[in-house]
C-alpha cells in the first residue's frame, strides 16, 4: 500500500512537474529562464525570453535557426553588401572550405548562449578564422606577410561582412581627404523633399484651431506645446491622433495614442524603431502567442517595452523603470526634436562617453548653430551620429528622407559610421584612425586620434608601386 | 568469293555491332538527365543548352548594353563599384548575380565564370577538373568544350567547362588595364576563361 502510494506521488510529481516546465516552454512566463542554457549575447539579451523568435521550429535543426537570423538580421545584410554571402558557399566548388567553415550558417561562427567563446561582434570561432581560407594571402598581396590571422578583423582594415566603407577602391578614392572638410554639413540636414503636386501641403494650425471636444481638452499646457509643434505646423490636429477613427466613431477618444498610431504616418521611424536596442521588444512577430490554444487557460504577455534597468549598458539610477515608447523621448504634444537628439538621450544614458558629449567639440558645433553663429546642418548631437537620416529612393522614383530609430544600425562595427555619418564632414584616413581609437571614442571625440590605421598607407604604396611600373614600360 | 562475301559480312555486322555499341554506350558513359532515364537528355546536351542561354545573354548585355552605352555612346560608366559610382555592373557581374540567383533556387545546377587569369582570385580554378577544363579549352582556342566528372563533398558531378571569349572591346580594355589582372595582352576573340556548369550526378 505505501508502495502504491509513493509510486502515484511520484507519477503525480512527475507529470506535474513535466506539465509545468512543458507549458512555460510553450507558452512563456518568467519560469521560462531555466531553459536559458548559458548567458546570451549582448544583441539578443533582451529577447531572450522570445525564444520562439531564433528557435523558429522546436524540430527544425540549423535551418530553423536560421530563418531566425535572417528575420531580423536578413535585410541588412543585403544592404551591407556582404562581402561573405551565403550564395558562396553553396556553390559545389567550395565544398571543401564549407567542411573547414560551414558559413552557409550563422551560428557556425555566431553561437548564442556561449558567453565563454564569445569574441566581439558575438564571434564565437577563435579570432583568427580568416586563416582557414585566406591563409595564402601573402601571395597576392605581398605587404600581408606575417601579419597575425587575428588583426585581420580587429585593426581597422576589414570585415568580414561589411566592407562598404574598407574596400580597396573605396580608400584609392578618398586616400588623399583632408581630416576636415571645406563645407561641414550634415547633408540630409538640410534636406527638402521634392515638390509633389498631388499632395498638397495641409496649411499650418494655431492653438485656436485646436478640434479636441471640450471633455477632452486636458490642461492648456497640453494645447501650447501642441502649437508650437511640427503637428500643428503640418496641419495634424488634436484629432489626428486622439480620434483616429473619427469619420466612423466620431465620440470615441484615444486618451493615450501609442505607438502603433504614429506608425501609421511616422511608418519608417516606427520600424527603424523595432529594429534597434530601444524598440526590439516590441518588434512584430517576435512574439508568438498562444493563448488561442487553450483560451482563458494560460497567460500570455508578451516582452513590455524596454526599460534603462534591463540595459548592460550604464544607466542612470533614477530611471530604471522608464519604459521606452515614442514618447519617452520625443514627449507628448511638444514633440520637441531638440529635446529628442540630445537632452533625451542623456535622460538615461550614464556611460563616459554620453557624459563627455557636454565637452565635446561636436558639442560646440550645436551652441554655435543655436546661437545662430553656423548654419542649419552643421550641429552634431547624438542622434546625428546614432539616429542619422537616411535617404530612402523606390523603384518609381520617389525619395524620401526618414531618421532611422535604429541605434544599432551603423554602431558595429563601428566602421559602418564612416559612410552614414562622418564622411560628411571628415576625411577617410583621420575617420578610420579615429573609429579605431577607444580612448578617444570615450572622451567622445576630443582631441586626435593618437592611433594609426595603416591601410590607407598600404593602398597608397600600391598605387605609388603601379605608377612606377607605368612609368618604366 | 564466297569466304570474301563471308569476311565483308562478318565485317559490317562487327562495324554496325560497334557502331550499335557505340551508340548505346555513348549516352551511358555521358549519363542521362531527366526524371526518365530512356527519355532524359544527356548530361552534355543539357549543359550544352544551358551555356548556349548564358553566353548568349551575356554577350548582348555586353555588347548592347555595356559596349554600346559605355565605350561607344559614353552616357554612363560600367563599374565593379557600380551602386557607389551609380554605373552600370559590370558584364562579369551581370553574370555573378545570375548565377548566384539560381543557386539559390535550385541545387540542380550550378554555374561559375572561371579564369586562368582571374582578376578576383576567388575565380581562379580550384578543382583537378576545373583546372583541366580551363587549359583545355584555352588550348583548343575554345572550339569545343571539356566535359569531366568529379566528387566534391561526397556529392559526384558532371561537370562541364565552356570557353569564354572577349566579344568586345571593353572586355579587353578593362582587363589588360585593371590592376589585378595578371594578363595585360588579351585580343578581341580570345579565350579569356571559362564557363564552368556542374551537374549532380545520379
Amino acid at each position: 500500500m505505501r508502495n502504491k502510494l509513493l509510486w502515484l506521488a511520484w507519477i503525480t510529481a512527475t507529470l506535474t512537474g513535466g506539465g509545468a516546465f512543458a507549458a512555460t516552454m510553450y507558452y512563456g512566463g518568467d519560469f521560462r529562464a531555466v531553459f536559458l542554457i548559458g548567458e546570451t549575447t549582448s544583441g539578443h539579451h533582451q529577447i531572450e525570453m522570445a525564444c520562439d523568435a531564433c528557435h523558429t521550429d522546436m524540430f527544425g535543426g540549423i535551418d530553423a535557426l536560421q530563418k531566425g537570423c535572417m528575420t531580423c538580421h536578413g535585410d541588412e545584410l543585403k544592404a551591407a553588401n556582404d562581402s561573405h554571402p551565403r550564395s558562396k558557399f553553396i556553390d559545389p566548388r567550395n565544398a571543401d572550405r564549407v567542411a573547414v567553415l560551414d558559413a552557409r550558417y550563422c551560428v557556425t561562427c555566431h553561437r548564442e548562449h556561449q558567453p565563454g567563446i564569445t569574441n566581439a561582434m558575438a564571434v564565437t570561432l577563435p579570432t583568427d578564422y580568416c586563416a582557414l581560407c585566406h591563409r595564402d594571402i601573402a601571395k597576392n598581396r605581398p605587404s600581408h606577410e606575417g601579419l597575425a590571422f587575428d588583426t585581420c578583423a580587429s585593426a581597422g582594415c576589414h570585415n568580414f561582412h561589411d566592407n562598404r566603407a574598407l574596400y580597396e577602391d573605396f580608400l584609392e578614392k578618398r586616400h588623399a581627404e583632408p581630416d576636415y572638410k571645406e563645407v561641414l554639413l550634415v547633408s540630409l540636414e538640410t534636406w527638402v523633399p521634392p515638390a509633389d503636386a498631388s499632395k498638397p501641403r495641409r496649411t499650418a494650425l494655431a492653438a485656436l484651431d485646436a478640434d479636441a471636444p471640450a471633455a477632452h481638452r486636458g490642461a492648456a499646457k497640453h494645447t501650447a506645446d501642441w502649437a508650437l509643434s511640427g503637428h500643428a505646423a503640418a496641419g495634424v490636429n488634436c484629432s489626428g491622433c486622439h480620434q483616429p477613427r473619427k469619420r466612423i466613431r466620431p465620440d470615441e477618444w484615444v486618451a493615450a495614442p501609442g505607438a502603433k498610431l504614429c506608425a501609421a504616418c511616422h511608418t519608417a521611424e516606427a520600424r527603424t524603431f523595432t529594429e534597434g536596442k530601444h524598440g526590439m521588444r516590441q518588434r512584430d512577430g517576435l512574439w508568438v502567442s498562444r493563448k488561442d490554444d487553450f483560451p482563458g487557460l494560460f497567460q500570455d504577455k508578451g516582452l513590455t517595452p524596454m526599460t534603462p534597468a534591463l540595459a548592460r549598458v550604464p544607466m542612470k539610477d533614477d530611471v530604471h523603470a522608464k519604459q521606452l515608447t515614442c514618447n519617452t523621448c520625443h514627449g507628448a504634444h511638444k514633440y520637441d526634436v531638440t529635446f529628442a537628439r540630445v537632452e533625451a538621450c542623456e535622460g538615461c544614458h550614464a556611460d563616459e562617453h554620453t557624459r563627455a558629449y557636454r565637452a565635446s567639440p561636436h558639442n560646440s558645433l550645436r551652441d554655435r548653430v543655436a546661437s545662430g553663429d553656423l548654419p542649419k546642418g552643421s550641429a552634431v548631437t547624438c542622434a546625428t551620429c546614432h539616429m542619422p537620416r537616411h535617404l530612402a529612393r523606390d523603384d518609381y522614383g520617389g525619395e524620401m528622407v526618414f531618421v532611422t530609430h535604429n541605434q544599432n544600425d551603423n554602431l558595429r562595427p563601428n566602421e559602418k559610421m564612416i559612410r552614414t555619418v562622418c564622411a560628411d564632414c571628415h576625411g577617410l584616413r583621420f575617420t578610420i584612425d579615429a573609429l579605431a581609437d577607444t580612448a578617444l571614442i570615450k572622451n567622445n571625440f576630443k582631441g586626435k586620434p593618437a592611433h594609426h590605421v595603416e591601410s590607407v598607407d598600404w593602398v597608397e604604396n600600391r598605387m605609388r608601386e603601379r605608377a612606377r611600373r607605368r612609368q618604366q614600360q | 568469293m564466297n569466304k570474301r562475301l563471308k569476311i565483308a559480312a562478318s565485317c559490317t555486322a562487327l562495324a554496325c555491332a560497334g557502331v550499335l555499341a557505340v551508340g548505346l554506350a555513348a549516352p551511358a558513359r555521358a549519363g542521362l538527365f531527366g526524371s526518365d532515364d530512356k527519355k532524359g537528355v544527356s548530361y552534355e546536351t543539357f549543359t550544352d543548352m544551358l551555356h548556349l542561354v548564358m553566353a548568349s545573354d551575356r554577350a548582348i548585355y555586353t555588347k548592347k548594353v555595356v559596349a554600346r552605352l559605355a565605350a561607344k555612346e559614353k552616357v554612363i560608366t560600367a563599374s565593379e563599384h557600380f551602386e557607389d559610382e551609380k554605373a552600370l555592373p559590370l558584364p562579369a557581374q551581370m553574370f555573378r548575380f545570375g548565377s548566384e540567383m539560381v543557386s539559390s533556387k535550385t541545387d540542380k545546377f550550378a554555374y561559375q565564370l572561371l579564369s586562368l587569369w582571374p582578376i578576383n582570385k576567388q575565380n581562379a580554378p580550384r578543382t583537378e577538373v576545373e583546372k583541366k577544363g580551363l587549359a583545355f579549352i584555352a588550348e583548343n582556342k575554345g572550339e569545343k568544350p571539356f566535359y569531366g566528372e568529379e566528387e566534391l563533398g561526397g556529392k559526384k558531378y558532371f561537370t562541364a567547362v565552356y570557353a569564354d571569349v572577349a566579344v568586345a572591346g571593353p572586355c579587353v580594355n578593362c582587363h589588360n588595364a585593371h590592376k589585378d589582372s595578371p594578363r595585360t595582352d588579351f585580343k578581341l576573340g580570345e579565350v579569356m576563361g571559362g564557363v564552368v556548369i556542374r551537374v549532380p550526378m545520379k
